[in-house]
């Protein structure tokens, strides 16, 4: 039995569905991430687990028994906001200890639980500070710790780091893990980041329109998204439309308009229709000025694309590029800059061999 | 700091000079004849204090002065109770029916012109045969500046995050405990501002008072009304002088008290 399990919970407002007879089940200890464009159900989703809105179906039940209709203030759960809602009339040390005295503990017990929570978020020093007189990375810890203050089964975070600056958001990302490692608690992120959600969480669900989509592992739903709609969404990608017109031994061939016949491996289940997606990342494609060697050497099949660099972008640790096939399709494809003086990067203008083996396609159905 | 406030251009200083003395110059030349030992109030003849011993030796003046803060104060509170709850259940309650017309019926006072609400309010007192007197007068007060507390303090709870109830519901109140603990303490500098506000306006009313009010007992602005009407007396001056430092000390003594709560927020939170 998972700790939380959702089951067929719907919600509507007015006419728009914004959860859609959705289910889904979370184990205890888990990082779990809710992943979506805005607007897709997600943070109504959340809402709910925390009691501040009402499924109008379903049930949700944790640890075995429904809290659906139990009221926010009677719920073994806990929220962490979005814009943190840190009481400004309280101190840092009252902000945390509110939740505590709500439960009725000895004074005695919550001066050390708060001593502890200030230790763990490294407030150590600024317990008498309004939170006016934070910055935004202190405030975002008070925000965590009051909500861990109560050792709540289930600890929900609404996009809790969208508001802090990249650097400030990476280190957070690092330490919010390791806390919720230390304290085995069960963690459900909300967040529109995949980056985030896949530094993150251990697995991720994507929703779209009030539903489930996808819930795997950060690799798989990278590597192996169930849909065209989610290869799209989560992270960048080329694609090409095609038919399949041969299949032996899970290799196919996809005939397609704008690159030419390809070889792709197929994955599993396979694809049932004959109008396919060939789907490669970026990364997964590779430059070279002259087509690689023969395919008797490898051991799988080699697709080659031959085009002009039309787009170099230097990001840094990588350099994108844009490459114009024949066809007049572009294909896109990173490669990281693993050295510093690189006297070969190619340049806008020049031709190049754009290629990737079979196992890197994804076939997916249109 | 210093150096990055903008230093006052002669044309600034100027237009505040200006602005400043359109809106205080007759206040200063009422309190400055208020001192004045001549009995025309045009001509100065040397400073006094005759007109303060007189006002203060004036029964009828001084029991008009009674009622008017008395009126003011009980009005004053009805209101910032009545106009609060309104404004708690327009800002948090859910959609109920008939909500727009609520609010609507509820800001009326503030277009409606004084001279209807008075004749109406009179019309409902001799309807239902009240003897006019205090409780009218504070009755009808208090139904004009109602709304005034509720405009105040439902923008202060407009403007306050939703979210903050809702991690109180979170951490464990139940929603009434949540709006005690959370909103009140947030909300209560506007609930002191509609009370003064309230307060104010109850104290300089002459319309609605003097249609509402019976007879012996008439509030200080219709006393000094109906004073003047015979002839501006230097006593007035006086009176008023002293109605304006009353109002200062209010405001002082608010805005005092609004930075001492916020200083001790923290101590002042409910355990």
């Amino acid at each position: 039995m998972p700790l939380l399990r959702i089951e067929g919970v719907a919600k509507s407002f007015g006419n728009f569905r914004a959860v859609d007879k959705l289910s889904l089940d979370i184990r205890a200890g888990e990082f779990f991430a809710l992943l979506g464009p805005s607007g897709c159900g997600k943070t109504t989703l959340l809402r709910m687990l925390a009691g501040f809105e009402t499924p109008d179906e379903g049930r949700i039940l944790l640890g075995g028994s429904d809290i659906a209709q139990v009221l926010p203030h009677e719920r073994p759960v806990n929220m962490m906001f979005q814009n943190y809602a840190l009481f400004p009339h309280l101190s840092v040390r009252d902000n945390i200890a509110f939740g505590l005295k709500r439960a009725g503990m000895a004074r005695k017990d919550i001066a050390t639980r708060v001593a502890e929570m200030v230790a763990l978020v490294k407030l150590e020093g600024l317990e008498k500070r309004k939170p006016d007189q934070l910055s935004g990375g202190q405030r975002q810890r008070v925000a965590l710790a009051r909500s861990l203050a109560r050792r709540p089964q289930v600890l929900l975070l609404d996009e809790p780091l969208a508001a802090l600056d990249k650097k400030l958001r990476e280190s957070t990302q690092g330490e919010l893990m390791e806390l919720q490692r230390r304290l085995g608690m069960t963690f459900i992120i909300v967040t529109h980041d995949q980056e985030e959600a896949m530094t993150m969480a251990g697995r991720i669900g994507v929703m779209d329109a009030g539903r489930l989509v996808q819930v795997a592992t950060p690799r798989n739903l990278y590597e192996a998204p169930a849909s065209r709609w989610i290869a799209e969404f989560v992270g960048d990608i080329n694609l090409f439309n095609g038919q399949v017109t041969a299949r032996d031994r899970g290799r196919l061939t996809v005939s397609t308009t704008e690159a030419g016949t390809l070889a792709v491996s197929e994955l599993w289940p396979p694809v049932t229709k004959e109008a396919v997606s060939v789907a490669i990342r970026p990364e997964k494609v590779k430059l070279s000025r002259r087509a690689p060697a023969s395919d008797a050497g490898a051991s799988q099949p080699i697709n080659r694309l031959e085009g002009v660099v039309i787009d170099v972008n230097y990001l840094g640790g990588i350099t994108s590029y844009r490459v114009k096939l024949e066809t007049g399709a572009v294909v896109r494809s990173s490669m990281a800059n693993t050295a510093r003086l690189d006297v070969d990067a190619y340049l806008a203008g020049q031709r190049v061999v754009a290629w990737f083996t079979a196992d890197d396609c994804l076939v997916l159905e249109q | 700091m210093a150096h990055t406030v903008t230093r006052l251009t002669r044309f600034n200083m100027t237009s505040l000079a200006l602005g400043l003395a359109f809106l205080y110059l007759p206040i200063v030349i009422l309190v400055i004849y208020s001192f004045n030992a001549s009995r025309l109030v045009t001509v100065w003849g040397g400073w006094s204090l005759r007109w303060y011993h007189e006002f203060f030796n004036d029964r009828a003046m001084l029991e008009a002065a009674w009622m008017s803060l008395s009126v003011a104060a009980v009005s004053a509170t009805l209101a910032t109770l009545l106009g609060t709850l309104a404004a708690v259940g327009l800002a948090r309650g859910e959609r109920f029916r008939g909500r727009a017309l609520f609010s609507g019926m509820l800001y009326s006072p503030l277009v409606m012109p004084e001279v209807i609400s008075g004749l109406s309010l009179l019309l409902l007192f001799v309807a239902l045969n009240a003897e006019r007197g205090f409780w009218t007068v504070t009755i009808a007060h208090t139904t004009l500046t109602m709304c005034f507390v509720t405009v105040v303090v439902q923008s202060r709870l407009s403007a306050l995050d939703r979210s903050l109830e809702e991690a109180a519901m979170d951490l464990g109140c139940d929603p009434v405990r949540a709006f005690l603990m959370v909103t009140l303490p947030l909300i209560v500098p506007a609930i002191v501002a509609g009370w003064m506000l309230a307060f104010t306006l109850s104290l300089d009313d002459v319309v609605i008072a003097s249609f509402t009010t019976g007879p012996g007992s008439a509030t200080l602005p219709i006393r000094i009304y109906s004073e003047v009407r015979l002839g501006v007396k230097p006593e007035i001056n006086a009176i008023c002088t002293l109605v304006i430092a009353l109002i200062a000390v209010i405001i002082v003594v608010a805005s005092f008290a609004s930075k001492l709560s916020s200083a001790r927020g923290e101590s002042a939170a409910p355990l």
